[in-house]
């Protein structure tokens, strides 16, 4: 293993290294650009042994990576905002045919107003695309990420596209000093993609074909608990990573302090390690705060998050997001877990970091003392609302 | 060995379908595969011959074939060529089949990315002149005056005011290696091109018409003499492109009637003779060109 200083987009294109896709083809979008760079730059040097197309848009990156995928090879494809949503099309196709193609996402604003600064609105919008969705907190673990997304991805009884989403610029361009193992160990982790779901001239196939009203639903239900049993693939994924590279991770989530908290906050991606500094400090002062990281959109942990939470008094969602017209997307998903477990502790929204629009600590103490003395359901931070 | 009725292999790779009777692409589709054999690999977007040969549970290629998305059949193809080279495997012809409207208009971009990148493909537009598949709508291929359910022949506009346009020379704009036009009326002219492009490094592209009776108005004993008539008449041509040169496969001696050729379709039957005679204007200075230029 070696050490270097990497942003999270480098650390990223370095787990893709290790991952030996067959395929990449993807096209540039700022906060993934880097990404791209990187991994052209490697298959330049012939640290990377790929085939790199230079597709001529999103739509036919991910189309690309589909015909790579069902001619049985492992494939790559990174965005961003509006090139996620140029490919949605492809999002759902991908997944229908069960190609395990894995996409890093770099989470940015959507248009209009133009922005390129992170935000969440991108990824969150395709929570219903039937991709497998993870938020990486650090470079170290996008890093990781990459590499257990394949091996997730790529179990047969899973069969599903995989994105792995990297909060712009202040993850993808914030440096760290990250862990990367050697090829080695990555291929001890990693073994080669193996799969039936693939053209063959041997055994001719009709792929990706129509299925009306009397089978289409036995496709869909299929595609759900492809879904479904990537649960207990990404336990068996961590804990063959933790044996081969000594880190560990904590599954769909990432409790930290909740087991005695009143008072916690529930969020995506990056900003969860200033939600912490701000927990511990409260500590301090007697406050039982506590945080809770999400790390699998879908599969959703609605178990897990509901465990967590049970015995708080209250909890604040922290997300970058909103869908119009109702409230943030986490929310939505938060609550009905909570619901559906039977779980009856008060709940909050908070929308914050829109547009990249920075969280600074006392934010985030501000949301422990709102949710300690009681708010709105819907909380717009920075933006003071008459009731 | 040149491909005639009599060598073209007897083995079917597209049957079961549910296209309609006398259908063009159909038939384009199905020989194209006989020349190709059974290691082409097909990539078909939306459209006809998609929709009516992969229905599940009866999928009607014997070769490897898959649907890509409506403008996804040159990425697919390029994703497909590039994953079966990277396993190793060498013996393939990575094949598309798209309609006028999967080719010229939402597919252009694709199509135009993969000939940039010359990734090595035959692309094979078969052309109807007009979405069919979701019920005979204009596409950029419709041609003047045709009616369509998006351009209806009234009182105000007599059918697609637009002419078609020119794939097949947008196509060779890219210095692409090899791009051909054919028609099913002519079919060993036809599947002649496909066998060339077989053997040509790079990326290939082939514009078959291939009538619909469905849309056209034509009785579907008559698809392939009207498919001949097409190019008889001149409106449509015999070509290739290859190696920067235009050249063309077939020169009709005397070019035959327009006005015949559109009388006997009711997609044309609003138009009046001096729609006709317009028509035949554009089709006398298109001729004027290719016998100076591309002779
Ligand atoms: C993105 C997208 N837009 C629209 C459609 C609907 N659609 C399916 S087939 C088709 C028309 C296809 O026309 P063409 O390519 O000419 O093929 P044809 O049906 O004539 O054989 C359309 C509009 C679609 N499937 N996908
Ligand atoms: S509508 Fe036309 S193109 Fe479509 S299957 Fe029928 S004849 Fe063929
Ligand atoms: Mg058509």
């Amino acid at each position: 293993m070696a050490k270097k200083f990497l942003s999270g987009d480098e650390a990223f294109a370095e787990g893709i290294r290790l991952a030996r896709p067959e395929v990449i083809s993807a096209y540039p979008i700022t906060p993934q650009t880097i990404v791209v760079e990187k991994l052209s730059e490697m298959v330049e040097n012939k640290s990377l042994d790929s085939a790199f197309i230079h597709v001529e848009s999103e739509h036919s990156a991910l189309s690309c990576a589909m015909g790579a995928s069902a001619a049985g090879v492992r494939a790559f494809t990174a965005t961003s905002s509006q090139g996620l949503l140029y490919m949605v099309e492809c999002l759902y196709y991908a997944s229908g045919g069960r190609f395990p193609i894995v996409m890093m996402n770099a989470n940015r604003s959507t248009a209009l107003p133009w922005n390129i600064y992170g935000d969440q609105r991108d990824s969150l919008s395709q929570l219903d695309s039937g991709w497998i969705q993870a938020y990486a907190e650090n470079a170290q673990e996008s890093l990781d990420l990459a590499l257990m997304s394949y091996y997730i991805a790529e179990n047969e009884k899973v069969s599903t596209p995989f994105m792995v989403n990297l909060d712009g610029f202040i993850l993808t361009h914030t440096y760290e000093e990250v862990d990367i193992p050697t090829q080695e160990q990555a291929d001890t982790f990693l073994p080669k993609y193996e799969t039936d779901n693939k053209l063959d001239l041997d055994a001719p196939k009709n792929m990706a074909f129509s299925a009306g009203p009397e089978h289409n639903y036995i496709f869909k239900y299929k595609e759900h608990i492809g879904m479904k049993n990537s649960v207990s693939v990404i336990q068996e994924a961590e804990k063959k990573f933790s044996e081969n590279f000594g880190r560990n991770y904590s599954g769909l989530i990432d409790a930290y302090q909740t087991k005695d908290a009143d008072y916690i906050i529930v969020t995506l991606g990056s900003i969860a390690g200033l939600c912490r500094e701000t927990a511990d400090k409260l500590r301090k002062k007697g406050i039982k705060a506590g945080v809770l990281r999400i790390r699998y959109m879908r599969p959703f942990p609605a178990k897990e998050i509901a465990e967590s939470v049970k015995y708080a008094k209250a909890i604040a969602v922290l997300e970058k997001d909103i869908s119009f017209g109702n409230e943030g997307a986490v929310f939505t998903n938060v609550n009905s877990a909570l619901y559906t477990e039977q779980v009856s502790v008060l709940s909050y929204n908070f929308i914050g970091g829109l547009g990249g629009r920075n969280i600074s600590e006392s934010d985030i103490e501000h949301i422990y003392a709102e949710i300690q003395r009681g708010t709105k359901k819907v909380n717009f931070m920075g933006i003071e609302v008459a009731e | 060995m040149a491909i005639t009725a009599k060598t073209l292999c007897k083995d079917e790779f597209f049957y079961g379908h549910k296209a309609c009777a006398g259908c063009g692409g159909s038939l384009a589709v199905r020989n194209a595969l006989k020349v190709l054999g059974k290691n082409a690999v097909a990539v078909l977007p939306a459209g006809c011959m998609s929709a009516v040969g992969f229905n599940f549970p009866q999928l009607c290629f014997a070769n490897n074939a898959i649907i890509s998305t409506f403008a996804g059949t040159a990425s697919m193809l390029t994703g497909i060529e590039a994953g079966l080279r990277r396993r190793g495997i060498t013996d393939f012809t990575a094949v598309g089949f798209a309609g006028d409207g999967g080719t010229a208009d939402i597919g252009i971009q694709a199509l135009s990315g993969a000939i940039d990148r010359n990734d090595n493909m035959i692309y094979i537009c078969y052309d109807n002149e007009a979405y069919m598949n979701t019920g005979i709508q204009k596409s950029g291929l419709t041609p003047f005056g045709a009616k369509t359910t998006t351009t209806p022949a009234g009182e105000n506009i007599r059918g697609n005011i637009r002419p078609k346009k020119n794939m097949f020379e947008i196509v060779a704009a890219h210095d692409i290696p090899y791009a051909a036009t054919a028609t099913v009326g002519y079919m060993t002219d036809f599947l002649n091109k496909v066998e060339k492009a077989s053997k040509i490094k790079g990326t290939k592209y082939i514009h078959v018409i291939a009538p619909c009776p469905t849309g056209w108005g034509i009785p579907v004993s008559d698809t392939v003499e009207i498919a001949k008539e097409i190019v008889d008449c001149g409106l449509w041509y015999l070509a290739e492109y290859e190696k920067g040169v235009y050249h063309i496969t077939y020169q009709p001696k005397e070019l035959t009637s327009v006005s015949d050729y559109i009388r006997k379709q009711g997609r044309f039957r609003h138009l009046t003779d001096a729609d006709i005679e317009m028509i035949i204007n554009s089709r006398n200075q298109k001729w004027e060109k290719i016998r100076k230029e591309w002779a």
